[in-house]
């Protein structure tokens, strides 16, 4: 692996998946790349005022705009017959919900610009709200298990369907955990003509509640159950999923994190643990995991 | 203080030049932006700011305006999408109103804080609800304390000049502030009239290019937008608080060397109309000066000593300038197209704040009027001075909506 | 530190914080057992696990290495040496590797 260009001495907490996950990006998109990123963890731990963790230019502007902030500079690069990489790095409050807008604005246009949500399924930096990625019966402070809660009433908003809606040329979903398949999918990513959208699953040890070194085993579960399928969509064809060979029960990967501790303590967790499974045997059936 | 106002300074002038046309206002400050020769411009549509757009993305489909004209979902994306190109190195652009700047205001601080030299006109008009697309300055006096520069001009001629200018004040690297070219909508946007068009050739003598000191580069790898906690967020709006108190100079010398480059001055922070020996002196901003400076006509007719002072730089907010010239005043009068609802007005509370320290000691009343659109009338000019002439012994009301259809109410 | 108008930020400059304060478990490297598959490198969240070659005793004394510990590791060969500066202990790389390799100790500071 080349030398980091995500610098150590951030804040982000120990055992975080989301530097490991820039990392890997930046790694496969190198030097000659241009970050924009919305208002997020990443944000506040890459970029205490003087410091800076970032080895390639980098703006912040704010939560809700770093699609179009990327727009300005891409077409700027453009002008200046500039061939460098533009590459919004973002969590999924920011992807999902604040920034949707933008986004569509963004992938509508077509911009050679590969969006990266580094998703962790809840607004992280403000203290584990929900958002619209927190998975079905997932907790969070806003939607907390009590007498009349079970976790996050809805199911996650698929936002890879959304980017496809819009015809974006390449779309993939990853994990952390799979960072040959990451680095290959940014690359992928970088090389077409358009606009590119990867949703890298990235598990956060404070809102999900897990021990510190098993953040990529979490990682990896999501993906042995059928949870997380990982997928690569060109032109909206489903081109690559990776097989999941015995897909493990959702048991294992909820068990590992504290914000699901409620489906295992309560007599009607029973019922919500088969209803993920059969979401999970939903993916397996879609892309063929198992075959 | 001279009485010449800028309209005479050109009328004055005996040749028109072959760029002297008669156009709508909207086409004319298009005009005026291509001829500054933007990188990129990014805008969403909104009446009554429509027509400049529609000019510019015309221009560019012509060929003869060479930018990126980017078409957005939203005003938030419109600015935010400069945010990038400016800090890609791209002299920028937009334009907006009303409901679009509001939703821009995340933005408008972003862009102040990151000192992006970003230029925008705004073609002022009235905020919802009730719905109006109407004319009233309420849109960017709201937004008067986000960091940017505002210029507030008078007519279409010189909402074209100060276009020109704005952006050789705010790219100034001791300034480095984004600009409001603030025009009133559909008076100044929608109308017909003589203007001389900018020539191209003059205005790139006049504005050199856009070389800020550092831009996204892989090859000198910055990190713009850090954030910044309570050891030097202070230092950051100090510097934007001097930056903007650095402008009151600038403004006046870019106006200075724009009067030497194509003959027309407006003043640079505040101008005056038979003010020199006025007792009772309106100070306002915008489109309405055409309307003030006929009544003050008759006034002085009557034998009224009435004049006017027209303030331009609305921020920074030109204290001495408005001290020097009100100093003679007797009574002063504040007409504005805006209303501080739960206070008074933003012109009235910064002018009396102007003056508190001073030794002006001179009596202050104000009047909101013309929002939504409503006529602002001879008559209604009239009745100004008739209350700022009773004010002078006694105060009756310090401020009032001057236009109020009593009947039904 | 200065603060100047629109004033930026240089690259990489977090590295003056030393993270590896934050630490309350230390990982301690087996060499002899390491398989050289670089996942520890890879998954490090602080990218702070270097390859280091053991002749650069300089780099293993910055790495946190003390010298006693330096002549005991294994002659003519690619280390892999987390950062001590900067490795804030959350022992992902223990985790992950494959031949556990990597232990975690109570640090005593």
């Amino acid at each position: 692996m080349e030398k980091s260009l995500l610098a150590p001495g951030h804040r982000a907490c120990a055992g975080c998946a989301m530097p490991t996950t820039i990392k890997l990006v930046l790694d496969a998109a190198g030097p000659n790349t241009i970050v924009v990123s919305p208002t997020s963890c990443l944000e506040v731990t890459t970029t205490p005022f003087p410091e800076s963790a970032w080895c390639v230019p980098w703006i912040h502007s704010l939560f809700e705009n770093a699609a179009a902030v990327a727009s300005g500079v891409e077409v700027m690069l453009k002008r200046k017959c500039k061939d460098t990489n533009v590459v919004v790095i973002g969590g999924d409050g920011s992807t999902f919900d604040i920034g949707m807008g933008s986004n569509s604005g963004m992938f509508e246009r077509g911009h050679k610009i590969l969006y990266v949500c580094y998703d962790n399924e809840a607004y992280m930096n403000t203290g584990v709200q929900r958002s619209g990625s927190t998975p079905f019966c997932a907790q969070t402070t806003t939607t907390p298990s009590g007498s009349k809660s079970l976790g996050n009433p809805r199911p996650k908003k698929d936002m890879p369907a959304i980017a496809m809606a819009h015809k974006v040329p390449y779309v993939a979903t990853a994990s952390v955990a799979y960072p040959v398949d990451l680095r290959r999918k940014v690359k992928a990513a970088l090389r077409v003509n358009g606009p590119s959208y990867i949703q890298v699953n990235a598990p956060c040890i404070t809102g999900w509640t897990f021990d510190a070194g098993t953040m990529i085993e979490v990682a990896r579960l999501a993906v042995e159950t059928g949870l997380w399928p990982l997928a690569e969509w060109v032109n909206g064809e489903l081109v690559g999923v990776k097989k999941v060979r015995r897909a493990k029960p959702v048991e294992e990967y909820l068990k590992s994190q504290g914000r699901y501790r409620h489906l295992f303590k309560r007599p009607e967790g029973a019922d919500i643990l088969k209803q993920i499974q059969a979401m999970a045997d939903a993916n397996i059936a879609k892309y063929k995991l198992a075959d | 203080m001279s009485q010449k106002m800028s309209s005479q300074a050109y009328a004055d002038k005996p040749a028109r030049s072959a760029n002297m046309k008669v156009v709508e206002g909207s086409y004319a400050v298009a005009h005026a932006v291509m001829c500054c020769l933007p990188d990129v411009i990014s805008a969403y549509p909104i009446t009554p700011q429509t027509h400049i757009v529609e000019h510019l993305s015309q221009m560019v489909a012509d060929g003869e305006l060479d930018s990126e004209f980017l078409t957005v979902d939203s005003e938030f994306s419109a600015l935010s999408v400069l945010v990038g190109a400016s800090a890609a190195g791209a002299r920028s652009y937009s334009s907006t109103t009303s409901q679009g700047l509001a939703l821009m205001y995340e933005v408008l601080y972003n862009v102040s804080g990151m000192r992006l030299p970003i230029v925008m006109n705004v073609a002022n008009r009235a905020l919802s609800a009730p719905l109006n697309i109407w004319n009233d300055q309420q849109d960017s006096i709201g937004a008067r304390d986000v960091g940017w520069l505002q210029i507030y001009v008078e007519d279409v001629q010189e909402a074209v000049d100060a276009t020109l200018q704005a952006y050789k004040i705010a790219e100034d690297p001791a300034i480095r502030t984004p600009i409001m070219v603030c025009m009133d909508g559909y008076i100044l946007t929608h109308v017909y009239e003589p203007v001389e068009l900018l020539d191209k050739e003059l205005s790139r003598e006049f504005l050199p290019p856009f070389q800020p000191e550092n831009i996204l580069d892989p090859s000198d790898p910055k990190t713009f937008g850090a954030f910044a906690d309570p050891t030097t967020y202070t230092e950051f709006r100090y510097l934007q608080f001097e930056a903007q108190q650095k402008a009151l100079g600038t403004i006046e010398k870019v106006a200075k060397e724009f009067e030497e480059t194509f003959g027309r001055y407006y003043g640079g922070l505040v101008d005056s109309y038979r003010a020199e020996d006025a007792e009772i002196v309106i100070v306002t901003m915008g489109s309405v000066i055409g309307t003030i400076k006929d009544a003050i006509d008759a006034k002085r007719a009557e034998g009224k000593k009435v004049g006017l002072v027209k303030v331009r730089s609305y921020r920074p907010f030109p204290v001495q300038a408005l001290r020097k010239t009100l100093k003679d005043a007797s009574v002063i009068a504040v007409l504005e197209k805006d209303v501080a609802i739960g206070g008074e007005a933003g012109l009235l509370t910064d002018l009396k704040a102007a003056l508190y320290n001073s030794s002006i000691r001179t009596p202050i009343i104000g009047f909101t009027a013309g929002l939504g659109g409503r006529d602002i009338t001879i008559k209604d000019i009239r009745k100004i001075v008739e209350k700022a002439d009773a004010a002078r012994k006694k105060i009756e009301s310090e401020f009032e909506f001057l236009d109020l259809r009593m009947e039904i109410l | 530190m200065e603060i100047k108008a629109g004033k930026l930020v240089d690259p990489c400059s977090t590295q003056i914080t030393k993270t590896g304060a934050w630490r309350t478990f230390v990982p301690v490297v087996d060499h002899k057992e390491c398989i050289k598959c670089n996942l520890c490198e890879i998954f490090c969240p602080e990218g702070c696990i270097h390859q280091v070659s053991s002749k650069d005793v300089d780099a293993l004394l910055k790495y946190g290495y003390k010298p006693d510990q330096i002549s005991s590791l294994p002659k003519d060969d690619i280390l892999f040496v987390p950062d001590l500066n900067y490795c804030k202990g959350c022992s992902v790389c223990a985790h992950e590797c494959p031949r556990k390799a990597i232990e975690m100790f109570l640090e005593e500071k």
